[in-house]
């Protein structure tokens, strides 16, 4: 091995201080929330403040779940995640096995119309598919946040399909030999080889739903229906001077997809980096 | 064959179906209700009256609009130039290898993963004037802090600021195109005598610039698509100093039940993107080198 110049080295350490540097700062705000989650009322406001509380509180975590009953909140995101993910993997999985492997009478041109779609911003849509789901007696259900979201998206499906291309047409090929048909193959064949991109599509759509505000604020009125997003927005509503309980609902809401996160992280990073190359 | 060809082609559509069923039914006819509707005064229960191109009209002789389109234009001044630099060079400094690669990397991405609701509560609380954590930093360099979201001036760039926290998505995304940059065209460089600087504008740069088209274009439609941060953190205010486009466009449709007048402004928002986007994509010949451009057809 050829040892490392002095100049290498120099490199390697300045950028970790510079990175060390950035990422206390990016870090610190997580260390406040979390020191102010654990506070009383009255430590809460005091200044200058007080990093490690005199007592810690682990109870304002208690309080501010039931609070609002977040539990409720919790298991209506997870109802849509699970009825979304189901149909959306199925779907876009579907659709994206045609447009890389079957041949089809104007493929290139849905092709090129599914990729121009990804330009219409959604507020075009907004309206009218409120409208649209008021006329069907959908408001204040889950089906408007469940439904559309079940099809197939352009971004899946073109990031699915690009995975479908690097996998061998051989494969297609030997399967149909031995006796499977068009779908058989995708089930039996092509879908296990898939669950890096599943993985992808799955971790998305958890993360989108968990996150997704703007919906569930127009499509829900009922409290006992409120997703987790906008059940913080309530609780901040609420109770919007007790600071601790709220940083503590807030970082309570963090941690699923810290967790989601901390599981999956090289597919999601994986998964944007593919995405950012095809600008 | 053609029996099969047929077959194929029944099993291609049906396989598309899913997607193409989807399309037509909540973007399509939903895309032209949005039209028609932006010509009617539209009320939820009286239903629709053709008025033309009043509601088109309208917008252009309310304040708020020009209001709301003139926070939102600051905003993105700010903020997609911001980003984009920043993002820049965090993704420089990731790409340099060392064992904390994959530490330092997962780290930074970790704030982009929380949700809109969570991250706008948490910095609702850092920007506190009186008991924030970061009007406490300034005081300890001496600085008294502006009253940041309670401040005309200050609440825009608090925005802004706020959004910084998650630049680590774009970092991933250049890193991606750092890493496709060949080694050897660095190994030559500097067997040529040339310094890191001199690398970075004669290589990393120009190899960049797809990536940077990328993050440039959807920083553009982002910074337009503002909602969650203006509807929580400020609403709108004060004095309307964060009264972004979208949220202008909520208030109107669903607050106010205007929807023909909301549709019209959901229309207005769409030319805009398009012609943001059309004029970065005019204007990507001149500055965005693609490697496999010139080699034609045949490989």
């Amino acid at each position: 091995m050829i040892k490392k110049s002095t100049r290498e080295r120099l490199k390697i350490w300045l950028t970790n201080f510079l990175l060390i540097l950035g990422l206390i700062i990016i870090m610190l705000p997580f260390a406040w929330v979390l020191s102010t989650a654990l506070k009383s009322p009255a430590e809460t406001f005091k200044f200058p403040p007080q990093w490690i509380p005199s007592e810690f509180r682990w109870d304002n975590f208690q309080k501010a779940l039931t609070f609002l009953p977040f539990h409720k909140f919790f298991l209506n995101t997870l109802y849509i995640i699970f009825w979304v993910s189901l149909g959306g993997i199925f779907s876009n999985m579907v659709a994206a096995y045609s447009f890389a492997r079957l041949r089809f009478y104007g493929r290139e041109v849905l092709f090129m119309i599914m990729l121009s779609t990804m330009m219409i911003p959604y507020h075009v849509t907004l309206i009218p598919m409120f409208v649209l789901f008021q006329r069907l007696g959908w408001i204040d259900t889950f089906k408007p946040l469940i439904i559309p979201s079940m099809f197939a998206t352009p971004f899946f499906t073109f990031l699915a399909r690009q995975y479908m291309m690097t996998i061998p047409y051989e494969l297609d090929e030997a399967a149909r030999i031995d006796g499977c048909n068009t779908w058989q193959i995708l089930f039996k064949i092509l879908l296990p080889l898939c669950k890096p991109v599943i993985t992808i599509i799955s971790v998305f759509t958890f993360l989108d739903i968990w996150g997704d505000f703007l919906g569930p604020l127009i499509y829900l009125n009922d409290e006992s229906k409120y997703t987790i997003s906008l059940g913080l927005a309530l609780f901040r509503g609420r109770f919007f001077t007790h600071w601790n309980l709220m940083m503590a609902a807030s970082l309570v809401v963090c941690i699923p997809p810290l967790i989601i996160y901390y599981l999956a992280q090289d597919y999601i990073i994986g998964g944007i980096a593919s995405v950012g190359i095809k600008g | 064959m053609s029996k099969l060809r047929r077959k194929e082609n029944i099993e291609g559509w049906i396989g598309i179906s899913p997607w193409l069923i989807g399309f037509i039914l909540f973007q399509l006819i939903p895309i032209g209700m949005s039209l028609y509707m932006s010509f009617t005064d539209w009320h939820i229960t009286r239903g629709a009256s053709w008025i033309g191109l009043e509601n088109y009209k309208n917008m252009f002789h309310t304040q708020d609009f020009w209001i709301s389109l003139r926070v939102t234009t600051l905003y993105s001044i700010m903020a997609v130039p911001l980003y984009l630099v920043a993002g820049l060079i965090l993704s420089l400094l990731l790409n340099v290898n060392t064992r904390w690669s994959h530490f330092f990397r997962t780290m930074y991405y970790m704030p982009s993963v929380i949700s809109g609701v969570a991250s706008a509560i948490l910095w609702i609380w850092l920007f506190n004037p009186e008991f924030g954590l970061i009007n406490y930093f300034l005081r300890l360099l001496g600085i008294k802090g502006p009253r940041w979201l309670f401040d005309e001036k200050w609440a825009l760039p608090a925005i802004v600021l706020m959004g910084l926290w998650g630049i680590g998505g774009n970092a991933i995304i250049y890193l991606a195109g750092l890493r496709n940059i060949p080694s050897v065209l660095y190994e030559a460089a500097e067997i040529d005598g040339a310094n890191p600087i001199q690398c970075f504008f004669k290589i990393t740069l120009p190899l960049l610039t797809p990536t940077i088209f990328f993050v440039l274009v959807t920083g553009i439609i982002g910074s337009f698509q503002v909602f969650t941060q203006a509807y929580l953190m400020t609403n709108g205010g004060p004095n309307k100093a964060t009264l972004f486009y979208i949220l202008y466009l909520y208030n109107e449709a669903f607050r106010g039940q205007r929807m023909g007048y909301g549709s019209a402004l959901a229309w207005f928002l769409a030319l805009i993107i398009l012609t943001l986007t059309l004029l970065v994509f005019k204007s990507s010949p001149l500055w965005v080198y693609y490697e496999g451009e010139r080699r034609g057809e045949a490989r």
